[in-house]
């Protein structure tokens, strides 16, 4: 009896809790409307079941528990019904199999006039490559990847040289023009999981991947890798921002492409100081994938936090202490893993910068510590 | 096998350490499996912590997350739910059910268990490793399981595949154990259309096992060689944190395809036994015969096969050929209509029953509940455009804990309420049996169900946290609390569980030969519990099914498989398949 009347609320309790659930999908951006219409098919188909199979035992409960003088009835095999049964089961796997696979042959279709655009994921950040006027993206193998050419790209292949190169982790697309995504990795897998867009896919080192979605909705989306990559895996973030298509082209050509990059020094020479060095700090942190390990705001990562680091005491293994200033912080960054701060792994890879680049990041990691770091490093 | 062959062990060593007894090795198993399950419950504790409350436990980096999400998900498919079910229940019922005096090979049974407690042991000490255990995700997908930016990817990940290649050798020795006993050694009279559907699922199970566990043994080898030895089976070329690395032609999806190979018929490993235990639970305690017997068999068969082919429905967004997704989607659909029948029929076994609510009968029912939400929310996973934006988030946590975490789970603490007379020779407290239902059902609903809802809003599986995501409300948060401490308090009731099974042996109720009142063969042993050699001077006979309970006329409610009455409706008997 009283698991009776606890099925009962139970089931009513689920009832309630998805109806009232503000957990849901989140409002969908692309034009793959059709995978959240066929959720909603197995939504209802399942759900009827899940209501029935609970509603029948209860009724069983209710009815045929032990009591006096009750006793159970024999029961002879029923071919007939069992029949029924599994024609019932096989129409509904069918309402939902059917629908499901016509979304899915859309799916892996791409139309052929898609806008091309390639997304790499490496431990842990994104960086994306856009095709030049011919539309066309170059040959790209991982033997070429140098820190001058961060993206791998075949340096004799024309299709390439006029390619966009974006390494910060934010990519612009136009509006309700269908996109098709390459996906390369150069380390381990990844994935690239935008929720609102409904469509994504495994990056795999050694292979391209792909998948193609129109965005139906301007505004400014997170990219999450949704397959484990490893301890920094929660925090390799990206966005994609949906532009109107003018706003897009004005993004276009602010982005260098592969030519130019290899031509120019990698950065730009002038020395810059105070606030804009600060600027600059951060916005390598963010191109170059510090953030993903190293927080500004404090909260753990799988590196030391830079929020307070600067002029603190650090403990080394080993049981050394040392003092975070200019020097240590140069040391940490240029030679990772040199001196190794107590509860971290060594797992920090070489990034090439110049100097002038470190001396922006450690400007940044400075400027988050205020003004008592700086007399706490001096002392 | 005579029975003057059979001498009794004497001394404790020989009696219950190196036992070649497969009730003492039923219970070695068991106790191993639930210590080991212990250790990965407190380790789920623990990373429910972290998600609920993060960073309250400062000790709790995201290496250590990472370890602890991996550690539990292996210890529980592989060295709890697969050893209990086929080393614990498999050993100690085959022999008892079918009338036999023990395995076939009852040597080989002893090495079984204790190749078993070594890989046990190897997976232990990759605690005390440098760099700790591995903490690539149960998956071990390659490449990152073994590069550096994955905790333990030195010593860690050695340790968990040599355990696991260790724990193959164990399971194929059991394995091939269970498969000819069931084949060679059923008492007259015991035809396989007359097995309890218990039996069936074992042995449908094991044979799955000696098919499916040599794809993940070979894949353990080879991916220590590409650790080891610098081989590139699953190893493209890569720049790894700005090193360009020597290996070069591998493919990390062929791994995947060998490890889902095995991996999707192991859900059916332990959901077969499942299946069967529940059946009979039904069964006995609604004092009435299974419905479907014949069907409820060959469901277990097929689903037995079908499970073979639909592997790759863990790989929908994997970057394999798009175009395997239309044939795994229907092949992984076309499973459900099995499944769905076992659902029916033992809704059907409960219908005009006499339902006896005693702690068994609770577990199985609960069972029933489970099962349903995991099989139903498999159709979302399943059916490959429904996949794609739940694949990797929550859903996928809360449906594979609902359908083979949770349900297999909730059919072992069943089946052990149900035996554990027969093995003890007393009862467990009922008491404390309903208390640990009650909080153990309504806790792992409160736990799963709303973290399908987590999953349909997009938050990914094995984040250590989840800091400034704009598009995750706050609200998530106090949801992820509230399912934490649900998740603690399911925890701390298991000890209720471990009490009861270590008081009752001491101060059970009496159980007597048959509290249940239950037909099938193991409760008719002439001793309870069973001396060595089960049977006393004769071999039972066996003339009827299993189920046969509350027949018109008979002179008790059931009549055990022992007996010579004429009454019945035995289908194999009296219908076409009365075929030994």
């Amino acid at each position: 009896m009283a698991l009776a009347i606890v099925l009962i609320a139970l089931l009513i309790g689920v009832v309630l809790f998805h109806a009232a659930s503000p957990w849901w999908l989140t409002p969908l951006a692309s034009n793959w409307g059709l995978i959240d219409d066929t959720l909603s098919i197995t939504l209802l188909i399942t759900g009827a079941v899940f209501i029935a199979v609970n509603v029948f035992i209860i009724y069983c409960l209710l009815h045929f528990r032990r009591r006096e003088g009750h006793e159970a009835e024999y029961q002879p095999p029923n071919k007939k019904l069992e029949l029924i049964l599994i024609g019932l089961t096989a129409l509904g796997i069918a309402a939902m199999l059917a629908p499901g696979l016509f979304v899915y042959a859309d799916l892996i279709n791409p139309p052929d006039d898609a806008l091309v655009v390639e997304a790499v994921g490496e431990q842990w950040k994104w960086s994306f490559r856009l095709p030049g006027k011919d539309g066309r993206l170059g040959t790209s193998d991982v033997r070429f990847v140098s820190p001058a050419n961060p993206f791998g790209l075949n340096p004799a292949d024309p299709h390439g040289q006029d390619n966009l190169l974006v390494s910060a982790p934010e990519l612009h697309l136009p509006v309700n023009k269908p996109v098709k995504m390459l996906l390369r990795s150069k380390d381990v897998l990844h994935d690239f999981y935008v929720q609102p867009f409904r469509a994504r896919m495994n990056l795999v080192p050694g292979m391209v991947t792909y998948f193609w979605f129109t965005p139906t909705q301007t505004g400014r989306y997170e990219i999450l890798c949704a397959q484990l990559c490893g301890v920094g895996h929660f925090n390799m973030r990206g966005y994609v921002v949906v532009d109107s298509e003018a706003d897009w082209r004005a993004w276009l050509g602010k982005q260098t492409t592969f030519a130019q990059s290899q031509l120019q020094p990698a950065t730009p020479t002038q020395a810059l100081s105070g606030d804009a060095l600060v600027a600059q700090g951060k916005a390598l942190a963010q191109s170059k994938g510090c953030v993903a390990c190293h927080s500004a705001t404090g909260s753990a990562g799988v590196g030391p936090a830079w929020l307070g680091l600067y002029g603190k005491q650090e403990h080394l293994t080993g049981g050394k202490i040392a003092q975070v200033d200019d020097a240590y912080l140069k040391e940490a960054i240029t030679t990772p893993n040199s001196k190794q701060v107590e509860g971290f792994q060594p797992i920090m890879p070489k990034i090439e910068l110049n100097d002038q680049e470190v001396n922006a990041l450690v400007a940044y990691i400075k400027s988050l510590s205020g003004k008592g770091g700086e007399q706490a490093a001096q002392k | 096998m005579a029975y003057a062959e059979h001498h009794a062990p004497q001394s404790f060593w020989t009696k219950y350490v190196w036992s070649q007894d497969h009730k003492v090795i039923a219970v070695q198993y068991t106790i191993t499996a639930i210590l080991v399950g212990l250790v990965a419950l407190v380790l789920s504790d623990l990373m429910r912590m972290q998600i609920g409350f993060p960073g309250r436990l400062a000790f709790i980096d995201a290496n250590h997350y990472y370890q602890f999400v991996t550690m539990h998900g292996m210890i529980m498919v592989i060295y709890l739910l697969t050893a209990l079910f086929l080393g614990g229940f498999g050993n100690y019922l085959i022999p008892l059910m079918v009338g036999a005096r023990d395995m076939v090979f009852p040597f080989l049974n002893m090495l079984s268990y204790w190749v078993y407690l070594l890989a046990v042991l190897i997976l232990m000490a990759s605690f005390f490793v440098p760099g700790g255990p591995t903490g690539a995700g149960w998956t071990l997908y390659p490449p990152q399981a073994i590069l550096p930016g994955t905790p333990g990817s030195d010593g860690g990940i050695v340790l968990m595949l040599i355990s696991l290649v260790t724990f193959i050798v164990a399971a194929t020795m059991g394995g091939l154990n269970y498969v000819t006993t069931v084949l060679q050694a059923r008492t007259q009279g015991m035809t396989l259309m007359r097995l309890p559907l218990t039996v069936w699922g074992i042995f449908v199970a094991s044979i799955m096992a000696l098919l499916a566990f040599p794809a993940l043994f070979v894949s353990g080898v080879m991916m220590l060689f590409d650790k080891l030895l610098g081989t590139s089976f699953f190893m493209p070329a890569m720049v790894s944190m700005g090193q360009t690395l020597a290996y070069k032609g591998g493919s990390p999806i062929l791994f995947q395809h060998l490890f889902w190979f095995f991996g999707h018929p192991e859900v059916y490993i332990v959901a077969l036994p499942a299946f069967g235990i529940v059946s009979d639970l039904l069964s006995v305690h609604a004092r009435k015969n299974i419905f479907g017997y014949r069907m409820m068999v060959w469901a277990i068969v097929i689903i037995g096969a079908l499970s073979f082919v639909v592997w790759a429905h863990h790989m929908y967004v994997s970057g394999m050929n798009p175009y395997f997704g239309f044939f795994f989607a229907t092949t992984t659909l076309i499973i459900a209509v099995p499944t769905a029948i076992k659902v029916y029929n033992w809704l059907l076994t409960l219908w005009r029953g006499n339902l006896h609510l005693t702690t068994p009968m609770l577990f199985a029912l609960g069972f029933i509940s489970t099962f349903a939400i995991g099989g139903l929310t498999g159709l979302f996973l399943g059916n490959v455009s429904t996949d794609i934006p739940l694949s990797n988030t929550y859903f996928v946590v809360a449906h594979f804990h609902m359908v083979m975490g949770v349900s297999p789970i909730l059919a072992i603490f069943g089946g052990i309420y149900h035996w554990y007379p027969k093995v003890t020779g007393r009862l467990l407290n009922e008491t404390l049996g309903k208390l640990h239902f009650w909080v153990t059902f309504l806790g792992t609903y409160a736990i799963y169900f709303p973290m399908h809802y987590l999953g349909i809003l997009g938050m990914p599986r094995r984040y250590y946290a989840y800091p400034n995501y704009e598009f995750i409300p706050p609200s998530a948060q106090y949801l992820n609390a509230f399912i934490t401490v649900a998740a603690l308090i399911v925890g701390v009731c298991q000890l209720v569980f471990i009490y009861n099974l270590i008081r009752s042996v001491f101060n059970g109720q009496p159980a007597g030969p048959n509290p249940w009142g239950a037909a099938s063969l193991e409760w008719q042993t002439p001793h309870t519990p069973p001396q060595h050699g089960n049977w006393g001077p004769a071999l039972p006979q066996v003339h009827r099914w299993p189920y046969d309970y509350s027949v018109p006329e008979a002179d008790a409610d059931f009549l055990p498989q022992t007996s010579t009455s004429p009454l019945t409706i035995d289908e194999a008997t009296h219908g076409h398949g009365d075929k030994p």
